[in-house]
């Protein structure tokens, strides 16, 4: 295997915005937020930044194709900043650029930031659309939407694994209890409330068998994180946190057209995982890996992560949601900020927005003490764009 | 010898009571019979319906053999641009093949059908397909529409082998201005009933079958069964009499069950007839619309020969009830229906790419790794199977004709749909190849795991702006 970035780069700085329906405010106002608050956090000046990455999704609601709106936004002192998108894994990708670039050597501190603006499209849900996927796909393809999609792999895992919708439901509903829990308890998410178990049952349909609180929130957002050479961070602040793995993994159509996958889970979940865990040198993730942000787009995308990932045996991730194990207070707590659950998903900026959380809960900072995590050692952060039959997913491991 | 080597048709799966029409617009004044019609899908029109008798009368034959096909209508989507290219290409059919559309009139079926026989008859094609349809769109209120239903017929024209055959035909053409409508309006204008009846209907086919029995040396009393519209139920019975024909010999008209098809009309009504014929039948065909043609037809002993097919029978058994009016305005986009701002996005259609893919749009066409034997849809140049990966080494395949199996489904409320919720899913076909599709002519608590499927053409979209219509396959629960 190749050498990879293991402890080569460190996190010296990040901010977030709290997300949600953000009338008042542009993408560039949001971007603005996200990097004061990174800047500060960094305590460095704005001139010390030698490149960018800059990830956005639905560039046409947000800020437009290329990157100047960044440089422009922030008045950068005129560095290289490149736009990055690949669906929702677009800000680790940014994350991704600006780490690699500073392992190489090339620079010495970099910015990565994500953003999107979801509320100016005028609707609920995700913006679509017949182009997203393409000329061919757009003639060929049924009209998915990000619920169905989803629906299809809950429809899918209740059938393989002999759970009655009425099983898998409940399942489900416990995975979005959970996040609401955690995200009630944080002053950033954009959904701030408990939900029950009935409440979540009841809830309308979206797209069978997935209801309205199986679905995180459509929300604005902004997050960014500077980085700098490992050897370099503790001169520039005594708690950095360090970057263990960043790997990505991408649908080959073996999903979508060979008959082999089962659809009960993501194949391109567990491949990135295997990669970060290799290139992390993590040997047992359900025990070494203290915490997780994972892509909770939909209840039944967190249940299958939690397989993909091996923090729960395939086909069992009932027994752990029913024990507890990824509560606040459990073994392996996931989504201690709320997830995209309760921070909703604007695309462009969800995998910064995760990989705050685990920056602040290995600083022991985490915003109200209740939510601060006993002595995190390695917390991971997960995100998968597109459909579960044809997708990418990123993984990033990070730690002290 | 020169006949009908096959046949098919198709009804839709939805039915509307008059009562139903009654109900919502009977203060207009219009008092239906008793009955029902029969009502296109929201995603289908007369192209789906026609590939759909296409595919009945096809089904089990080669269809490289067929060297025509000629499509009849009086509601074609496109003035400009050949409907028959549509069918001719969901049907998988040679590009080598001749096309025309044989439009204007509800007699457009039986011209298309005699055209077909001279074609046959003189040897310049050996096998034409002809596709009858109509999804005829009327005012609501009017009397056109519990008159009106969807469907249509097919019947494969050939020179060897054939279950019935042409003995004759007679035509009288008339421009008989009974109903009209320009290019460039959406619904027809008709003349006073009284007029169209009593100058056309009870004057032309009578005109038109006397001649035809003339021609043959023919009496009434040598048909098994006589065929033509019945638009008018009362004179129809009174020219039957005045034909001297008994009751016996009439075949039913499909009025009250599915309604009057336009140009599909007698042809529907002649595959009902060839379903329950017996060799040496004489069966005699007139249609109705600017004159009339009259066929004469005998049934051979090949009849007996003739693979399962869905016909007009089973069509008719398999049905559902559209109790809703309004439901059926959304269908015919009678109605400016909301479907959320995500419904108003529509497709710019590209016809560059409409055209270089057609045989993955329309055709349903994959391909099959020559190496490892892998069917993949769509077209692939790098074999999909992670075990092969064979490059450009790819035939043909076609998935049309291939059922499968759900292998996953939902019904998603948020997808813009004029039915919501939108079902879809994937199908794991058999012998190999899976993709996702919308599914179509099913109700959510009935779609299950496991469930067998078949593929069936829709109109897809409607792209307003470039003016569009687009197609292409979804997958239905397979039809007994």
């Amino acid at each position: 295997m190749a050498e990879g970035i293991k402890d080569k780069v460190a996190i010296i700085g990040m901010g977030c915005t709290k997300f949600g329906e953000l009338w008042n405010k542009g993408a560039e106002d949001l971007m603005v937020d996200a990097f004061q608050e990174c800047i500060e956090d960094a305590g460095i000046d704005k001139k010390d930044l030698q490149a960018a990455w800059f990830g956005v999704h639905f560039e046409e609601q947000s800020v437009g194709k290329g990157a100047t709106s960044l440089a422009l936004a922030l008045k950068l002192p005129f560095i290289p900043v490149t736009r990055v998108e690949n669906f929702c894994a677009t800000a680790t990708e940014a994350f991704r650029g600006a780490c690699y670039a500073v392992a190489s050597g090339a620079y010495d501190i970099a910015l990565a930031l994500g953003v999107e603006k979801l509320k100016d499209t005028g609707y609920g849900g995700l913006p679509g659309g017949p182009g997203l996927m393409g000329t061919k796909n757009a003639l060929i393809m049924p009209k998915l939407t990000a619920p169905g999609s989803f629906a299809m792999m809950a429809t899918r895992y209740f059938a393989v694994y002999g759970l009655s919708p009425e099983e898998g439901k409940k399942m489900l509903a416990k995975v979005s209890v959970k996040s609401h829990y955690n995200g009630s308890r944080n002053p950033k998410a954009h959904l701030r409330r408990e939900v029950t178990e009935e409440q979540v049952l009841n809830a309308p349909i979206i797209a069978w068998p997935l209801g309205l609180f199986d679905c995180c929130g459509v929300s604005d957002g902004s997050a960014a994180a500077i980085v700098t050479r490992a050897d370099m961070a503790k001169k520039l602040r005594p708690d950095p946190v360090y970057v263990k793995s960043l790997q990505v993994a991408l649908s080959s159509g073996e999903e979508l057209m060979y008959t082999k996958w089962d659809g009960a889970h993501v194949e391109t979940g567990y491949r990135a995982g295997v990669l970060a865990y290799n290139e992390a040198g993590v040997k047992n993730p359900r025990k070494e890996i203290s915490m997780a942000e994972v892509h909770d787009c939909f209840s039944i995308t967190e249940a299958v992560t939690m397989e993909d990932l091996q923090f729960s045996p395939r086909g069992r991730v009932k027994d752990d949601i029913e024990a507890g194990r990824f509560n606040l207070d459990g073994e392996q707590p996931i989504q201690p900020d709320g997830g995209l659950k309760c921070f909703g998903h604007p695309i462009g900026a969800s995998g910064l927005r995760m990989l705050y959380e685990m920056y602040k809960q290995l600083q022991g900072k985490a915003q109200m003490p209740e939510r601060q995590l006993k002595n995190p050692k390695l917390g991971l952060t997960h995100n998968m764009g597109g459909f579960p039959a044809m997708n990418i997913v990123s993984v990033a491991i990070v730690g002290l | 010898m020169v006949g009908i080597k096959s046949y098919g048709a198709y009804i839709p799966r939805y039915r509307m009571n008059h009562n139903t029409i009654f109900g919502a617009v009977g203060f207009l004044g219009t008092f239906p019979t008793p009955g029902e019609k029969s009502v296109a899908n929201h995603d289908e029109d007369t192209l789906s319906m026609a590939v759909a008798a296409g595919i009945d009368c096809i089904n089990g034959l080669k269809r490289e053999q067929i060297d025509g096909l000629f499509l009849a209508t009086t509601s074609q989507p496109y003035m400009l641009r050949q409907n028959s290219a549509i069918v001719a290409v969901a049907l998988d059919l040679q590009p080598t093949i001749r096309i025309a559309d044989f439009i204007g009139s509800s007699k457009a079926g039986t011209s298309a059908l005699v055209s077909a026989f001279d074609a046959v008859k003189g040897g310049t094609s050996s096998n034409i397909l002809v596709c009858a349809s109509d999804c005829r769109l009327s005012k609501p209120g009017g009397p056109q529409e519990h008159l009106y239903g969807d469907g249509a017929a097919a019947l494969l024209l050939g020179n060897e082998g054939v279950i019935a055959t042409l003995d004759g035909s007679y035509s009288v053409s008339y421009d008989f201005p009974d109903r009209w409508k320009t290019s460039a309006e959406e619904f027809e204008h008709a003349w006073e009933d009284r007029f169209i009846r009593d100058e056309g209907y009870a004057k032309m086919i009578p005109e038109a079958i006397s001649g035809l029995l003339k021609k043959c040396n023919l009496n009434i009393k040598d048909f098994a069964k006589i065929i033509f519209p019945g638009i008018y139920a009362r004179e129809h019975a009174a020219i039957i009499k005045r034909l001297g024909a008994e009751p016996g010999q009439i075949q039913d008209t499909l009025l009250d069950k599915v309604g009057d098809t336009g140009a599909a009309s007698p042809l529907m009504m002649l595959v009902a007839a060839l379903e329950d014929a017996k060799p040496g039948d004489k069966i005699l065909v007139a249609s109705f619309g600017n004159g009339s043609d009259a066929l004469l037809f005998q049934v051979t002993e090949n009849i007996k020969k003739v693979g399962d097919r869905r016909g007009v029978k089973k069509h008719l058994a398999l049905k559902k009830e559209l109790a809703s009016y309004e439901r059926y305005l959304a269908f015919r986009n009678l109605a400016p229906m909301d479907t959320g701002m995500r419904g108003e996005m529509s497709l710019r259609t590209p016809m560059s790419a409409l055209f270089r893919e057609r045989k993955a749009i329309l055709s349903l066409c994959g391909s099959k790794c020559k190496k490892c034997g892998t069917p993949q849809y769509p077209f692939q140049r790098v074999c999909v199977n992670p075990d092969c990966g064979a490059v450009d080494q790819m035939d043909d395949y076609r998935f049309s004709d291939k059922n499968g199996v759900v292998f996953t489904y939902t019904g998603d409320n948020l997808a813009a749909s004029i039915d919501p919720p939108a079902i879809y899913g994937f199908v794991d076909f058999e012998g190999g190849g899976r993709f996702w599709f919308d599914f179509t002519d099913c109700d959510l608590d009935s779609v299950k795991v496991g469930m067998p499927v078949e593929m069936t053409f829709r109109r897809r979209y409607l792209d307003e702006p470039t003016g569009v219509y687009g197609y292409s396959w979804k997958a239905t629960p397979v039809r007994a």
